[in-house]
């Protein structure tokens, strides 16, 4: 077993026993489940909804050329420098010498998956400058040193009193465990940090691609505040983030905001049309917008799992799986975890490194189901098992798979087998429980059905 | 140096992006023709909005008590200065932020404290001293309770963001259904001149970071009120 399929196992075994992890996690989960289905209610016709923006994002995904192309013109023509990146490690080294031209040593980051993706905190870090998380649930998790949790409650796993320690411990400063108090905490320390930093770097939720800008969703206003004072603001996004039209935005923001979070729409929906323009008081001086494609490309090439490009990250798939709500956020060790995470890292990774995670799946659908431009989550599952065995089939899948072929093709073989196995089950409690048993990888934590103690066959012969 | 790698990662992303769209997607059934030519009704499936001016006021109003804003009609101009008064002996304000703008300039001058007027550039630590930040808009949105904001048109991009409260100065006329009006007028009022920064500011600043629990004024403001004359 390779490396992080072992990790993934034992972490995931040992989360799914927490029971104080279950807990928090179902509490936060069934709260928003809650909220999200009453915001859904408000919507006239939410199943026609996620047609017309899955049709919207396959229409952006499958001319992605034009509408780049379109998006470049238009921040260009008001100022914006924008860049173009294959790999994570050019992203970084375009987004460090940004900084270095601009001498700029301190930075304030809103939060930013793509950021987590290509590992930009690390390598900023490395080169010497000092960044801050804003986003609250980001600033937790990077005070304590960990990656985030879920695509957007990055703290969900932990309690006030976790955090208040973490507060405690690292800025010294945590009055008590109320959330109030523990949140005022944060917004004086990052108040000072918005005002002192010499660059911000924000994500990017969508790109509209007629006008040419950039479109922000958050509820704290630590991106508006990222993008209003430092003097140099950068945004890093996927190249698969555009829409093609503004108008767009009127469908794409409420339902983000429903099924991210439960609210009908988030706090702040921005749009980022360039650096200060002419005759405005205030905003960055420079504004470079960084287009990352790290495989984005090679999934596009990919025409059976292309949808996967539609992902706005909302979330939502997480929420609702049953196999994220037990293993938690951090068994998966990917940047995206849950369903639209094991679809995607195996594809912009390597398939054989990451196939675990489409086998650790219960293929219920609960994904597809809940994701608002439908991307056929649970079939791309399927189709990883598929290529996986087909690439690096497993020795003793096959030799089983050619003993079972036979057996089950024949029906004497049929009948003398299933007879063998109900004669055996009845010495099974002897090695029950012991690892002599040959079924124990099952039984260890399942029960073994009995088998019925006459076959349909045999039943039906006998009845006359 | 620079702009030539600039270009050529240019270049290899179309070209690679465009050898995978040579491939097809077999999920066109996902894109009917009244998407991929732009003309969807999402009034069709998007929350309704008020049709009538009342219907949108009573709206905005439900959608501001839900989010924890204030709002308040006001049938007669004059009152506004009245309101402004009452909160700044409420509130206990000794400084104030704010723009230039018709609706602005008179309540600044009612108010008699010091203002920062950001129009003409500002100092960031001096603005981030004042109580309040008092702006004008783009637009009021009934459909989800928001408040439209441009760096040019209310001060800026911190003064909607940075000060504890944010009162909102808003005319009869601004006030629009929902986020396709919203947008609709984005792109008539300023196409091709955008300001560089566009903000649907949807209640105060908010996060559920800690134990999924709601606080109010998280980074940006504690408090909005909205006043519409």
């Amino acid at each position: 077993m390779l490396a992080a399929a072992r990790q993934f196992k034992k972490d995931a075994s040992r989360i799914t026993a927490d029971r104080r992890h279950r807990q928090i996690i179902n509490t936060a989960l069934d709260q928003y489940a809650l909220k999200r289905d009453q915001k859904k209610t408000l919507f006239k016709d939410w199943q026609e909804a996620r047609r017309i923006a899955a049709a919207t994002k396959w229409e952006a995904v499958n001319h992605l050329d034009r509408h780049l192309e379109q998006l470049v013109l238009g921040l260009e023509s008001r100022g914006t420098k924008v860049h173009w990146a294959s790999t994570g490690a050019q992203a970084c080294d375009i987004i460090l010498r940004i900084l270095k031209d601009r001498n700029a040593r301190t930075v304030v980051k809103s939060k930013a998956m793509t950021a987590e993706e290509i590992h930009l905190n690390e390598a900023l870090e490395r080169a010497g400058h000092a960044v801050v998380e804003s986003d609250l649930g980001e600033f937790i998790v990077q005070l304590r040193g960990e990656p985030p949790y879920h695509i957007v409650f990055p703290a969900m796993h932990l309690t006030r009193s976790e955090i208040q320690n973490t507060f405690q411990k690292k800025l010294g400063d945590a009055p008590s465990d109320n959330p109030e108090e523990l949140t005022m905490v944060a917004r004086r320390v990052l108040r000072q940090t918005y005002i002192s930093a010499d660059a911000g770097i924000t994500g990017a939720n969508f790109a509209v691609a007629d006008l040419g800008m950039i479109s922000v969703t958050e509820n704290e206003g630590n991106a508006r505040l990222t993008a209003a004072l430092p003097r140099t603001m950068i945004t890093l996004l996927g190249i698969e983030k555009v829409l093609p039209r503004l108008e767009d935005l009127a469908l794409f923001l409420p339902m983000l905001a429903t099924v991210g979070a439960g609210q009908l729409i988030s706090g702040y929906n921005t749009l980022y049309a360039g650096p200060r323009q002419p005759g405005e008081p205030d905003g960055p001086e420079e504004y470079h917008v960084v287009l990352l494609d790290n495989n984005r490309t090679a999934l596009l090439a990919d025409a059976e799992k292309r949808d996967t490009l539609h992902c706005i990250r909302c979330g939502s798939c997480l929420n609702v799986c049953p196999v994220y709500r037990n293993v938690g956020g951090h068994s998966y060790g990917t940047t995206y975890c849950g369903p639209i995470g094991a679809v995607l890292t195996p594809s912009l990774k390597v398939l054989n490194h990451w196939k675990h995670l489409a086998f650790a799946s219960s293929l219920c659908g609960a994904c597809t189901e809940a994701c608002p431009v439908a991307i056929d989550l649970h079939h791309h599952l399927l189709q990883h098992r598929r290529d996986a065995s087909r690439d690096n089939p497993v020795w003793w899948q096959k030799i089983a798979f050619a003993l079972f072929a036979p057996i089950a093709n024949s029906n004497t073989l049929w009948a003398l087998v299933t007879k063998a196995c109900r004669l055996g089950q009845k010495f099974h409690p002897i090695v029950l429980g012991t690892k002599l048993d040959p079924a124990y990888v099952w039984t260890r934590t399942r029960n073994l059905p009995p088998f019925a103690p006459m076959s349909f066959r045999e039943w039906w012969t006998r009845r006359a | 140096m620079v702009d030539e790698t600039r270009m050529s990662e240019r270049d290899n992303i179309i070209a690679r992006i465009r050898e995978a769209l040579r491939l097809p997607s077999p999920h066109s059934l996902h894109a009917p023709d009244a998407v991929l030519s732009g003309r969807v009704d999402q009034r069709r499936v998007l929350p309704a909005a008020g049709s009538s001016f009342e219907n949108r006021v009573d709206l905005f109003a439900a959608n501001s008590a839900d989010l924890g804003a204030t709002f308040a009609l006001l049938p007669l101009p004059e009152r506004l200065s009245l309101e402004l008064k009452s909160l700044r002996d409420s509130q206990g304000w000794k400084r104030i932020a704010s723009h230039r703008g018709t609706l602005t300039d008179t309540v600044c001058a009612a108010l008699d404290l010091p203002v920062l007027l950001t129009d003409a550039g500002y100092e960031k630590r001096e603005l981030a001293t004042c109580d309040v930040g008092i702006t004008e808009c783009d637009a009021l949105v009934a459909q989800t309770g928001s408040v439209l904001v441009s760096s040019r048109g209310a001060g800026g991009r911190a003064l909607t963001v940075l000060p504890p409260h944010h009162v909102v100065l808003a005319r009869r006329g601004q006030l629009v259904a929902d986020l396709p009006e919203a947008l609709a007028l984005l792109r008539a009022k300023y196409h091709p001149n955008y300001p560089s920064m566009m903000s649907f500011i949807t209640g105060p600043s908010r996060t559920g970071d800690i134990e999924r629990i709601l606080v109010l004024g998280a980074h940006g403001p504690k408090k909005v009120t909205v006043y519409l004359v």
